[in-house]
């Protein structure tokens, strides 16, 4: 099987929020986490702007401009939504009642420290946001990226090597190969592409690699990448 | 009725600026960008500013304006990058040694915010601890966890964008256009505010977000 593409990583980890979860989605991948929520699932969607129980995009002609997420996107409430100021958004991210945050990362390493907010690039000013308070204080931090960078380095590495967001923060991580929980032992992978072998993950990954005693094959939909 | 907090123009609303004020401006992702008041703020030409906004290159604001006018001395903020691969104006002078940058994560940058106005001096959170962003900062422990001590920031300014205010300043905020318009009207010692519209009847109290009180000049400015 192909590896997953962009669209099909989000459906993978959204297939694992229970119903009646509050949850952070984060920019990039992530956000497309709330495209594929069972409908049945009364998820809430927050947003560090303010917004609890962020609904799907706006339409065209539905959109407000004063009515935006985290990536600045217009979008629409669900039924039961409110909307609160900065402050208290990020008293409620640090106080523990984010359920799961889901972000996309560099680097990720086997003790759960995570990169995601600066790659170095020479010139550039800093570009922090949220992302932070919601490694550090998010109940559960999930993450979303592609199991090695375009030239082939692994993402899952021994230790950091990019500038860390948070430390010891990340128990799960969903890529386009596999699904991995972070736990004190280390990597322990859950789900596996199907068609590669332990081994072969084990070169794309910068650490060890333990495997989950009943490795389940990674599956996805198809569903077309317009990245 | 005594109190009437309209003034006819941007330009007198911010007539008593001095340079040098630290300027609190609200705003997140197109929602609450006070441009009007902005945009005044650069024709006064009052320098050395000093610009406590979340994020000094969002694409929606007229904060650039402002720094490319080289009136801005220092930014405080959670997002300091432009969006495509040439550098935004901030990013240029920021490079070039003539704009001094504090960066802090969002959740902090409110906070500090939120303190100054709060009569807190400062306060300890679990976020940045072992990351760049709390270098030099002291850090305490308190039961099994590192903390971060952060301080309160207060400005002589704050310009915000509302939805609707009557006479006393009360306003009112459209969906995510509060974000940060509460936290910087109380750590601000002047504040205005842009109104898109204002309502000669007092606002019923159940629909006040930001009170009266902490609000000292009204704009109407349309959408």
């Amino acid at each position: 099987m192909q590896p997953l593409n962009r669209r099909q990583m989000a459906w993978r980890a959204a297939q694992d929020i229970g119903s009646g979860l509050v949850v952070n989605l984060g920019m990039g991948m992530p956000v497309h986490v709330a495209d594929h929520l069972k409908p049945e699932a009364d998820i809430f969607i927050q947003a560090e702007n303010g917004v609890i129980g962020a609904g799907p995009l706006a339409s065209p002609e539905g959109a407000d401009a004063d009515l935006v997420d985290a990536s600045s996107r217009r979008i629409t409430l669900r039924p039961g939504a409110s909307i609160i100021d900065s402050t208290w958004s990020f008293a409620m991210i640090r106080g523990g009642h984010i359920d799961i945050t889901i972000l996309g990362a560099f680097e990720v390493a086997a003790n759960g420290d995570l990169a995601n907010w600066d790659m170095r690039v020479p010139d550039k000013g800093p570009l922090v946001g949220g992302a932070m308070d919601l490694a550090a204080c998010a109940r559960s931090v999930w993450v979303i990226m592609e199991h090695t960078t375009r030239k082939g380095s692994p993402r899952l590495v021994e230790a950091c090597t990019l500038p860390p967001t948070a430390t010891r923060c990340v128990s799960r991580v969903y890529t386009d190969l596999a699904v991995v929980d972070v736990t004190p032992g280390g990597f322990v992978v859950r789900d596996l592409l199907d068609g590669l072998s332990q081994a072969e993950l084990a070169k794309r990954t910068g650490a060890p690699l333990a495997f989950a005693p009943h490795v389940r094959v990674l599956t996805a939909p198809a569903l077309g990448d317009d990245h | 009725m005594a109190i009437d907090k309209r003034v006819t123009s941007a330009a007198q609303a911010l007539a008593d600026v001095a340079d040098g004020a630290r300027v609190f401006i609200t705003g997140f992702g197109g929602a609450g960008f006070p441009n009007v008041l902005i945009r005044a703020l650069r024709e006064s030409g009052r320098k050395n500013l000093t610009l406590i906004v979340n994020s000094a290159t969002h694409r929606y604001s007229l904060t650039h304006e402002l720094i490319e006018a080289g009136l801005v001395r220092k930014v405080v903020c959670s997002a300091a990058r432009g969006q495509g691969k040439d550098l935004s104006p901030f990013e240029k002078l920021w490079k070039a040694g003539k704009i001094e940058l504090t960066c802090l994560p969002q959740g902090t940058f409110a906070e500090c915010i939120r303190a100054g106005g709060a009569g807190i001096p400062a306060f300890y959170t679990p976020v940045g601890v072992g990351t760049e962003l709390a270098r030099g900062k002291e850090v305490r422990r308190f039961a099994d966890r590192d903390y971060v001590l952060e301080h309160a920031i207060t400005g002589e300014l704050a310009l915000v964008r509302a939805d609707t205010a009557d006479p006393y300043g009360n306003l009112t905020f459209r969906y995510a256009q509060v974000n940060f318009a509460l936290a910087m009207a109380t750590a601000a010692r002047l504040v205005v505010a842009e109104v898109r519209a204002v309502e000669t009847e007092p606002i019923p109290h159940q629909r006040v977000q930001l009170p009266g009180i902490y609000v000292d000049r009204i704009v109407t400015v349309g959408d």
